[in-house]
């Protein structure tokens, strides 16, 4: 068989790349992080007439130009990997804009096969696009297809192949970018092509690049100093915003595409509302916006929340079942008490009570995907911008820090519809400040206690103290560690679609898979550790009391005076807390071998049992609260971490996440302590 | 006054003649297709007020207000 054929998969955003991804590499295509970054990467292997044929899936984008992420990952691909042939996927009922990128792509020097996609629905608005003269025009192979149908699927491939292969020859036309442009253009070529580290690119675009005076071409060329100099005389000039080259030259790329379309495309001549453009009049009202937005927010929320918790309660109830079984079944065929333990309590117990999560997540990346195919997302910026601004964040922050409520854990994946990285690491770094539901039973527990009949106020004066610290925490970072321009606002609203079964069922199904991925692995090792801290010291099995995890709570518990709960049991209830939240309660049942039920009871508001023990260890209601406070604050679980690390990419995060939380929390939770008691509570 | 699309009301449309945002802002600008000569029709004004929404090359793009102070209108 021939040497395996590398294709590049470019396109804009919305233009249909993920469907013709997945139509054809099918469901065998691995998903991973481009070095070094969050961005998703995603490659396929299939066959296609013999051929084996690896498909990479690059970031969409609406340029090259070096000023996102996503922008030079696609360019870097493209100019240092050297796939042997970038299939350009261009949205036909959004042609001209989606040309731009193609009129760069070609520029780059490597052979280019556009798949015209959607060109039913080009049809549809009575656009009619003659492809062969396109093809002509542009001087590269043009295939039409329709990625949702798998249609024209194999005529793209055998261009690209046949490219490959020598058996059409590759001939693009090039854009004339005016005669002062190219006159620069072919002395800057003159001037650069003696440089030696230059070989794998193409001299003009090289030379295009300079006259843009693209920051990443100039670097490696060498010659930063002396080009901006060059310019910053034709600026001073001429008006410098009606002149400077990197405008002449977008402006003549466009022009370019224009006087193409011109001979290519016919359309209707009226101003026709499309059926998208009827229903965003309603759904971004200036004034039914905010409710309608409100209204689905609320959707999200109960679905995830309430229909999932069905199935968790369901998943729950059958890892306690498991749990008691196995217990029986071990104790019967006479396994020492310590296994035994080890597996019901450690693993069951632990593995078991982060599975649990799995339906909300699962329906929450459901309501998710719903949102953004069918194109809902990114009104969602558009309505809430403003408001997020305010906090130096982008209106698209909005949804993940809403999620928090629910669980940390979701609302930290969802950051992944921020393009930028640095919004998007201050997203994932407050948004754990929102009280998720595990924090929910703890607050039940302690309001129950120390302030009867006033829970209400309470628990809500909890939720505000997590957004008011989330707020000044994201205001902080943006003017501090994540400074910088601020990301332009420019942002696509897409046509609103209907979401197809299949890219929401494939998305879902990842997510899915990931989790259970890092329940059997990260979570399963840090229950079994839990457990032996709890369950033995250095000289065997012991009771909790004497266990090193209580040795460990003793040695932390001072850290907790000033809060005010200095006692070992608090602190150990506070480090079992990292498994998940809700334990903080269930451990503290256990440590006061108060037993499952008053745990149970505690959990659904009734609080009799606790009310001796917590007294018993010095626990005050200021104290209670200045508890309540930590345990809003600190790093919600090891589920969290484990999110963290696999979608920031980097240890360093994970750990500076975690102890920054930390450190908020015991700050705060001191200050309310310290100046409670001052004021006399 | 300089007529700039931030003067423009919704249901209004008119020809750029200059963008004068720097940097990222105008990169991506032109990029997504707001360039000199282009047609640009005023969709609406987001619920809070900010971003607007217009029309541009035959689709549809928001943009804060702060940024369509600085293109300017024929």
């Amino acid at each position: 068989m021939s040497k395996s054929i590398t294709i590049a998969l470019a396109g804009n955003p919305n233009s249909g790349k993920t469907t013709l991804f997945n139509a054809l590499t099918g469901a065998k295509h691995s998903v991973g992080n481009w070095p070094g970054v969050t961005v998703e990467k995603k490659e396929g292997k299939f066959i296609h007439n013999s051929n084996e044929i690896i498909a990479v899936d690059l970031p969409g984008t609406y340029s090259l130009s070096p000023y996102s992420l996503e922008e030079m990952i696609a360019r870097n691909y493209i100019v240092n990997e050297s796939p042997e042939v970038v299939i350009n996927i261009v949205d036909a009922s959004n042609i001209e804009r989606n040309l731009y990128l193609s009129m760069q792509l070609i520029e780059l020097g490597k052979p280019v096969v556009i798949a015209l996609n959607m060109m039913d629905i080009a049809e549809r608005r009575g656009h009619k696009i003659d492809h062969n003269k396109l093809s002509q025009a542009l001087g590269v192979p043009v295939v039409p297809i329709v990625a949702t149908q798998k249609k024209g699927l194999k005529e793209l491939l055998d261009a690209a192949v046949d490219i490959v292969r020598g058996k059409i020859k590759y001939n693009p036309n090039r854009v004339d970018y005016g005669k002062e442009i190219e006159d620069k253009i072919q002395k800057t070529k003159a001037m650069i092509k003696d440089k030696s580290n230059i070989a794998k690119y193409d001299l003009r675009w090289l030379a295009i690049k300079v006259i843009e005076e693209d920051e990443a071409v100039l670097d490696l060329l060498n010659m930063k100093d002396k080009f901006s100099a060059e310019n910053e005389v034709a600026v001073t000039n001429e008006d410098a915003f009606e002149n400077d080259f990197e405008a002449i030259i977008a402006d003549r790329r466009y022009s370019y595409i224009t006087s193409i379309l011109s001979k290519v495309v016919k359309k209707p001549d009226s101003k026709v509302l499309t059926t998208s453009d009827k229903i965003d009049r309603v759904i971004t009202n200036r004034w039914l916006g905010l409710p309608i937005f409100a209204a689905l927010m609320y959707l999200v929320f109960w679905f995830t929340f309430n229909i999932g918790n069905i199935f968790l309660d369901m998943i729950d109830g059958w890892f306690g079942a498991l749990g008691e079984s196995a217990g029986t079944a071990l104790e019967g065929i006479g396994v020492a008490g310590w296994l035994n333990s080890l597996i019901v309590d450690g693993i069951i117990g632990g593995v078991g009570g982060v599975l649990v999560f799995l339906p909300n997540i699962v329906f929450l990346f459901i309501a998710m995907s719903l949102l953004e195919d069918s194109g809902y997302m990114a009104r969602v910026a558009f309505i809430m911008d403003r408001a997020m601004r305010k906090i130096g964040l982008s209106g698209k922050a909005f949804i993940p820090m809403l999620m928090g409520f629910g669980c940390t854990v979701p609302a930290i994946m969802g950051t992944r519809t921020l393009e930028d990285e640095k919004d998007r690491l201050a997203t994932m770094l407050v948004a754990p400040f929102m009280s998720c539901g595990a924090r929910l039973p703890i607050y039940v527990l302690f309001a129950g206690v120390f302030f009867p009949g006033k829970e209400g106020i309470v628990v809500w004066s909890l939720y505000i103290i997590g957004i008011i610290v989330a707020v000044i925490a994201a205001l902080i970072f943006k003017k501090t560690i994540f400074k910088g321009e601020a990301t332009p606002f420019v942002m696509e609203l897409p046509p609103y679609r209907i979401p197809t079964l299949k890219v929401t069922g494939s998305l879902v199904w990842e997510k899915a898979k990931g989790y259970l991925l890092r329940a059997g692995t990260i979570i399963f090792a840090a229950s079994i550790v839990i457990w032996f801290i709890l369950n033995f010291n250095f000289s065997g099995m012991s009771e909790m009391p004497d266990s090193i995890g209580a040795g460990l709570g003793k040695v932390i518990s001072p850290i907790f005076k000033p809060l005010g709960f200095g006692s070992w049991e608090a602190a150990l209830s506070l480090i079992t807390g990292l498994l998940a939240k809700e334990v903080v309660v269930s451990s503290m049942a256990v440590i006061y071998g108060l037993g499952e039920a008053a745990s149970e009871a505690a959990m659904e508001g009734d609080v009799t049992g606790f009310v001796e023990a917590l007294n018993a260890v010095g626990f005050t209601s200021l104290s209670a609260y200045a508890f309540m406070v930590f345990s809003l604050l600190y790093t919600p679980c090891i589920a969290v971490i484990g999110t963290f690390k696999k979608e920031s990419n980097s240890w360093k995060w994970t750990g500076f996440s975690v102890a920054y939380q930390f450190v908020v929390a015991w700050v705060i939770s001191m200050l309310v302590f310290q100046v409670g008691t001052l004021i006399g509570f | 006054m300089e007529k700039t699309l931030k003067t423009l009301k919704p249901g209004q449309s008119g020809k750029i003649s200059m963008i004068k945002c720097k940097g990222a802002t105008r990169r991506r600008l032109m990029d997504m297709g707001v360039v000199k000569g282009t047609e640009v029709y005023v969709e609406k004004v987001a619920p809070l007020g900010d971003p607007i929404e217009i029309k541009i090359k035959g689709y549809n793009l928001s943009l804060r207000k702060e940024d369509a102070q600085n293109i300017i209108m024929e």
